[in-house]
């Protein structure tokens, strides 16, 4: 390797530089959110009215997102064969967020203010939502959020029906320390879900008589858990309560199990593991994992015979479905239903309306809870089955009543 | 003590990947200077190949000869990286040289259009590769575990090493490289075509782009963005190693890979990145050519 010179030139280094800076940064767009108060009314003249779906596209979170507009759409032209809402075609305006949260905040403002819509269908992560959240209260849009989140929020221009903690983390919680163990490790990606996360489920811990062996964050994207790993083997967890997101639990999931520790060993509960994202991570890894949801699949009622029916149809025989899938087909129904009920487009009109709404979802009826704008939900558990489909190990028998501050809970107190 | 053997192979297999993924930019970047973003991708596309390979050998091959679809998919990612490195130098590249500004946009221009392709083609969700059995499980040693598949890429890490020295060092085609890179007028005007060379030398740090994405495979996501979450590493292992030399490489790459792993132990995966680039940010105040700088006559 003698020899092999070449001069470094400044010019090399400069552009190099800026090369790390833009991978860095990916191309972050400034978000530049004026602040005065318009109040664009939806435009509902003629035959047809629009309505917004805001997914990320491309980027990161592409993996997920990309079904969530699809089942949307399903929703959207089920709706419209049906005759519409209020007696006009439902026409979606889809728009892409780009993984990038100011871009989301950027196109929530343009569905908004330029196309006028209805209302927005859209987000994932938990960041996507904070940074529509201001456009949404400046210029009284609708949001309709579609997946599980770490609570603590609940803004007057967003529905949640996903579901907050009390849904799915707390009780899947307490099952674990029920039945699995009680020394727990928590792992995540590093932003605010699995954080805020983590500070409820210490806190329950605590109350419910657990222990804390660890609580470990990588960033989002990371993929090298050898060192985690070893941290986990010395504290020896019975638990491991698993909040990353995204490309990051294929590494984590194909490293532990390399490092030789497998279901039986230690039980992994994961909440951001859904039916799509364990066809990427690989079945034979997963087996004997648990995740917590409000909906599977494989979960047995009529209405979710149909749905599965109707997107295997539109979207291909080897698409699943999964719990973001169901809530953000369910919204779309809510949103049509509360329409209905206000017998206007109107904003205000239809919020007041939305309170007790009910829709037979393909997961068990939800309802509108009309304080905190939250749906209620069943909270289930499932095994994963070497299929790639869950085996549900528990529900909570009826619809929990949405509970985003952890009001009813005394250990939860000066959390947020 | 076991937790001590675990962390210092840690360190290595962690050197060894990064040294795997920036041994192909030490060609592209370090020696022709070409500041290339779409690298990321085309270890992207070693880690489809691989997919592809296995769905192939799931479908037309015996069940029983399977598990050496991998031996199959490492010269296969060479290839197809190698021949996506070939077109792109051949089609954009060339007429880019000593303006790197113009190629860093260019090239990232291109891992966006190769992204969105792989999206096209493959689907926007995470496909899965399932590694070979030979590859599962772990060697034991005194209570610590050696998976089978790090002593893979390390080993894997190593060959490609040693082919990468012996090819430009023994052979008539990597001496041709070397003079191009050091003294491109001279080497022309003895009748070295400098057009070919380059051709050729793009495409082969393309290729070991492509091997790097065929062992991650077994260790992490394979989807249309992984190129990216690399693609940072490799740029600082080749400027912390010193820009032209390839030992300087090797060196960067341990030395991230333990300094990385130490600091995740005493702290935190978020901590230890930041403790990593602080590091190769102070080092380089001290020494802006880096580990080992490769010195050099001629002026510029």
């Amino acid at each position: 390797m003698k020899g092999m010179k070449r001069f470094w030139g400044k010019q090399t280094v400069i552009a190099a530089v800026s090369a790390a800076a833009l991978a860095l940064s990916g191309c972050a767009a400034s978000s530049a959110l004026n602040e005065e108060k318009e109040k664009p009314a939806a435009n509902t003249e003629g035959d047809t009215v629009k309505v917004g779906v805001l997914h990320s596209l491309s980027g990161t979170m592409a993996i997920s997102e990309v079904s969530l507009r699809d089942a949307e759409l399903m929703a959207i032209e089920e709706i419209n064969a049906n005759g519409g809402v209020l007696g006009k075609q439902i026409e979606p305006v889809v728009e892409d967020g780009a993984s990038d949260w100011p871009t989301f905040a950027e196109k929530a403002k343009k569905l908004l203010q330029k196309d006028e819509v209805a209302t927005v269908f859209g987000g994932w992560t938990s960041a996507s939502r904070k940074a529509m959240l201001p456009v949404f209260e400046q210029n009284n849009g609708l949001l309709w959020y579609p997946v599980q989140y770490e609570g603590m929020e609940s803004s007057p221009n967003i529905f949640y029906t996903g579901a907050t903690t009390n849904q799915q983390i707390v009780p899947s919680v307490t099952w674990l320390l029920e039945n699995k163990g009680k020394s727990f490790f928590l792992i995540g990606s590093d932003y605010v879900f699995p954080r805020t996360a983590n500070k409820e489920i210490k806190a329950q811990l605590k109350a419910e008589g657990g222990t804390l062996a660890g609580e470990e964050y990588t960033p989002l994207g990371h993929t090298d858990y050898s060192t985690l790993i070893s941290k986990i083997k010395e504290k020896k967890p019975e638990v491991i309560y698993n909040t990353l997101n995204g490309d990051s639990n294929v590494a984590f999931f194909k490293q532990l199990k390399d490092a030789g520790i497998t279901a039986d060993d230690i039980t992994v509960l994961s909440v951001s593991i859904a039916e799509e994202e364990i066809r990427g991570i690989g079945t034979d890894i997963l087996t004997g994992h648990y995740a917590a949801w409000n909906y599977f699949q494989t979960t047995d009622t009529p209405e979710n015979k149909k749905f599965v029916a109707a997107y295997k149809k539109a979207y291909g025989d080897d698409r699943v479905t999964g719990d973001p899938i169901e809530a953000a087909y369910n919204a779309v129904y809510l949103w049509a239903a509360a329409v209905e009920k206000a017998g206007s487009f109107d904003v205000d009109a239809v919020k007041k309306a939305a309170g007790g709404i009910e829709f037979k979802a393909p997961g068990g009826t939800v309802t509108i809870d009309g304080d905190n704008q939250h749906t209620y939900k069943t909270a289930r558990i499932g095994e994963i089955q070497a299929a790639g489909q869950f085996k549900e190990v528990w529900n909570s028998g009826e619809p929990v009543k949405p509970d985003p501050y952890l009001e009813t809970y005394s250990w939860a107190e000066g959390l947020n | 003590m076991a937790v001590v053997a675990t962390q210092l192979f840690n360190g290595i297999s962690l050197g060894s990947i990064l040294l795997l993924i920036a041994l192909g930019l030490a060609i592209t970047f370090g020696l022709m200077n070409v500041i290339n973003m779409a690298h990321g991708e085309f270890i992207m596309a070693g880690a489809y190949t691989t997919y592809v390979v296995q769905q192939a050998f799931s479908h037309y091959v015996p069940a029983a000869l399977f598990n050496y679809y991998y031996i199959a998919a490492i010269p296969l990612s060479f290839l197809i990286g190698a021949l996506l490195g070939f077109v792109l130098e051949k089609t954009l590249i060339r007429f880019l040289y000593h303006r790197p500004l113009d190629s860093l946009l260019a090239t990232w221009g291109v891992s966006l259009i190769l992204q969105q392709m792989a999206r096209s083609i493959f689907g926007a969700p995470n496909v899965a590769v399932t590694a070979p059995a030979w590859l599962d499980g772990g060697l034991t040693i005194a209570g610590a575990v050696f998976p089978y598949k790090r002593l893979f890429i390390i080993a894997l890490a190593v060959i490609c090493m040693v082919a990468l020295y012996l090819y430009l060092d023994k052979t008539a085609a990597g001496r041709k490289m070397r003079a191009v890179t050091m003294n491109r007028s001279m080497a022309s005007s003895l009748g070295v075509s400098t057009q070919k060379v380059d051709a050729a030398a793009f495409a082969i740090g393309s290729g070991l782009a492509g091997i790097a994405g065929c062992a991650l495979t077994v260790l992490g996501p394979i989807g249309s963005t992984i190129g990216t979450y690399y693609i940072v590493d490799a740029f600082m292992i080749v400027i912390l190693g010193g820009i032209g030399s390839l030992a300087g490489t090797v060196f960067g790459a341990l030395s991230i890979g333990m300094l990385g792993t130490v600091a995740e132990f005493w702290t935190g995966a978020s901590m230890a990145k930041v403790i990593v680039f602080a590091a190769i940010v102070a080092f380089l105040q001290f020494k802006p050519a880096g580990l080992l700088s490769a010195r050099t006559r001629s002026l510029e």
